[in-house]
């Protein structure tokens, strides 16, 4: 089972974090904190004619959250803000254990969190963190994800 | 003395025989919280079947039955810390409740800006925050002293650290992080003679060490329910008669009155001034119930055991490459393991061991300062009791190796 939650993809990018870093110049910075694991993270965009232009993150914490970050980040990185908040809501649902949307590509290999509750918010942190940092931008894109609480958010 | 046999009294905790993720349970988190006897339950079962009616006021034979068993409770918790009179002994909800009650009622009446608190940097925090409002509300100091490499108190930093100003040294007797026991009685002794009070947070030890409050000479003593084979919701603080008789009372309410017109009231005699409301009674059966589990076993027997599993568990995690042990490793260590595992953060390493069933905890276990004094964020606990047994600590092992080799698989 540590097999099946922890696979070589997860690791690989727990270890090899991608888009890892500040980004400069950036139009947003957003910072994100999981009390629970103590994980950190701080969230840089570039959005640019309703895209992400460039994204990037610097955080430290277990290697479901910052798995979870550059997953993301390589997820959003090049797409509209509207995709990337969909994608936000698509993958709250499925760390919920609702349906999959088989549009979240690569980040379905996360889904077997959803069976862990104590490490829900560790998955979540990054995207909770972005719909934070888009929520100007999203207007009234940014509705809550169906089951979707004021619990999942990050407590700060 | 005969050695416990763990086997034996699990068949007393039914829910040691659970399954989780498809494994037996190993429940290495009673540092957290410990699983409770069948004699306990009966114990409460028995109270609400057949005793239950408030205490104290009711004329009637159930309320009569109801605070005889309430007030038995007591004398039995009392006869357990080594308390004489079962006066100096009041239920409050938890370790905590008793801290803040010491903090609220004492201390507002004995400390004062410029009075300085000695604690250590490895207090939970329940023995922390209490203070930090004193501080905020009314300018005491606090002085922390810190620990050895080894993770002891640093005793040449305590003496140091007391001074004309002091007037009260709180500490834990054992750490929940480390395991460390401090030498209460010595720090008793200097705390006495530098003129301050001795508060003793015994959350931790209570259910593992003899505990003799008169031998320990403190002043207070802090302990909860739930740690010692005990239902949640009860624990208790002892303080010397005199000094308890001389505080002001802590919460307002019924049964701690003794007149009450409508625009003032006067208080009740020790314990009652501290007791307000109905009092979690059923618990305090539990309690009692729990109390006397651990007379029965003997805790010179817990504590030998506690002591045979940790020899036990640091051999074999010394043994293992790319595990980091804290805590000193002497005599007066009790059974608990903090530990990290070189590159696999603590709750992967928490949730490693969960997915075998193994229940460990991760993070800073309240005690956030330790944290950082170790240079860590958080760190995995196992903790040991009176159901542990050899074998789950072998899976226990086991389960960390897999985690380490796993993550190592990445370079």
């Amino acid at each position: 089972m540590l097999e099946n939650l922890y696979k070589d993809v997860i690791l690989e990018h727990y270890k090899r974090p991608r888009n890892h870093g500040p980004v400069e110049p950036h139009t947003h910075e957003e910072e994100g904190f999981n009390p629970v694991c103590g994980d950190e993270l701080t969230l840089y965009l570039d959005v640019h004619d309703g895209k992400v232009q460039d994204v990037g993150f610097v955080g430290e914490g277990c290697a479901i959250s910052q798995a979870a970050a550059s997953m993301m980040t390589d997820a959003i990185k090049g797409e509209t803000v509207e995709r990337a908040l969909t994608l936000a809501r698509a993958f709250r649902t499925m760390i919920q254990g609702g349906e999959v949307d088989p549009a979240l590509g690569d980040l379905q290999l996360l889904q077997g969190i959803s069976r862990l509750h104590a490490r829900v918010k560790c998955a979540t942190l990054p995207w909770v963190t972005l719909e934070r940092a888009l929520a100007e931008e999203a207007g009234p894109l940014q509705d809550a994800a169906p089951g979707a609480s004021a619990a999942d958010g990050v407590v700060e | 003395m005969p050695p416990l046999d763990p086997h034996a009294l699990r068949r007393d905790f039914p829910i040691l025989e659970r399954t989780v993720n498809g494994k037996p349970l190993a429940y290495l988190d009673s540092a957290a919280s410990s699983q409770k006897p069948l004699q306990v339950l009966e114990a409460m079962r028995e109270y609400y079947t057949q005793h239950h009616a408030n205490v104290h006021r009711g004329a009637h034979t159930l309320s009569v039955e109801a605070t005889e068993a309430y007030e038995a409770a007591r004398a039995a918790v009392a006869r357990f810390v080594g308390a004489p009179d079962p006066r100096s002994l009041v239920f409050t909800r938890n370790a905590t409740e008793a801290i803040n009650l010491v903090a609220a009622s004492w201390g507002r009446t004995n400390l004062h800006a410029g009075d300085e608190v000695v604690l250590t940097i490895a207090e939970h925090h329940a023995n922390l925050v209490p203070w930090h409002f004193l501080k905020r509300e009314r300018g005491i100091v606090i002085r922390p002293v810190g620990l050895t490499p080894e993770g002891r108190v640093d005793m040449e930093a305590f003496e140091a650290a007391l001074t004309d100003r002091t007037r009260l040294v709180t500490t834990f007797h054992m750490s929940n992080v480390l395991g460390a026991v401090n030498p209460v009685r010595r720090m008793a002794d200097l705390a006495h003679a530098a003129g301050a009070a001795m508060l003793v947070d015994g959350a931790q030890a209570a259910p593992h060490l003899p505990v003799d409050v008169t031998a320990l000479a403190c002043d207070f003593y802090a302990f909860s329910g739930h740690k010692m084979l005990g239902p949640t919701g009860i624990g208790a603080l002892w303080a010397r008669p005199e000094v308890l008789d001389a505080m002001p009372p802590f919460l307002g309410g019924g049964e701690m009155i003794r007149k009450v017109d409508v625009d003032d009231s006067t208080y009740a005699d020790i314990p009652m001034r501290f007791e307000a409301g109905t009092p979690a009674i059923a618990e305090a059966v539990g309690f009692a119930a729990a109390v006397a589990y651990l007379e029965r076993v003997g805790l010179d027997a817990v504590h030998a055991h506690d002591r045979a599993l940790l020899a036990y568990a640091l051999e074999r995690m010394h043994a293992l490459d790319g595990v980091t042990l804290y805590g000193p490793e002497g005599e007066d260590r009790g059974g608990i393991v903090a530990f990290n595992v070189d590159g696999v953060h603590p709750h992967d390493v928490a949730t490693a061991l969960d997915l075998e069933g193994i229940a460990v905890r991760a993070g800073h276990h309240c005690a956030q300062p330790l944290a950082r004094s170790l240079g860590v964020t958080a760190t995995v606990r196992a903790s040991f009791y009176l159901t542990t047994t050899t074998e789950e600590i072998d899976r226990l092992v086991a389960a960390v190796t897999r985690a380490r080799d796993h993550f190592a698989a990445f370079v």
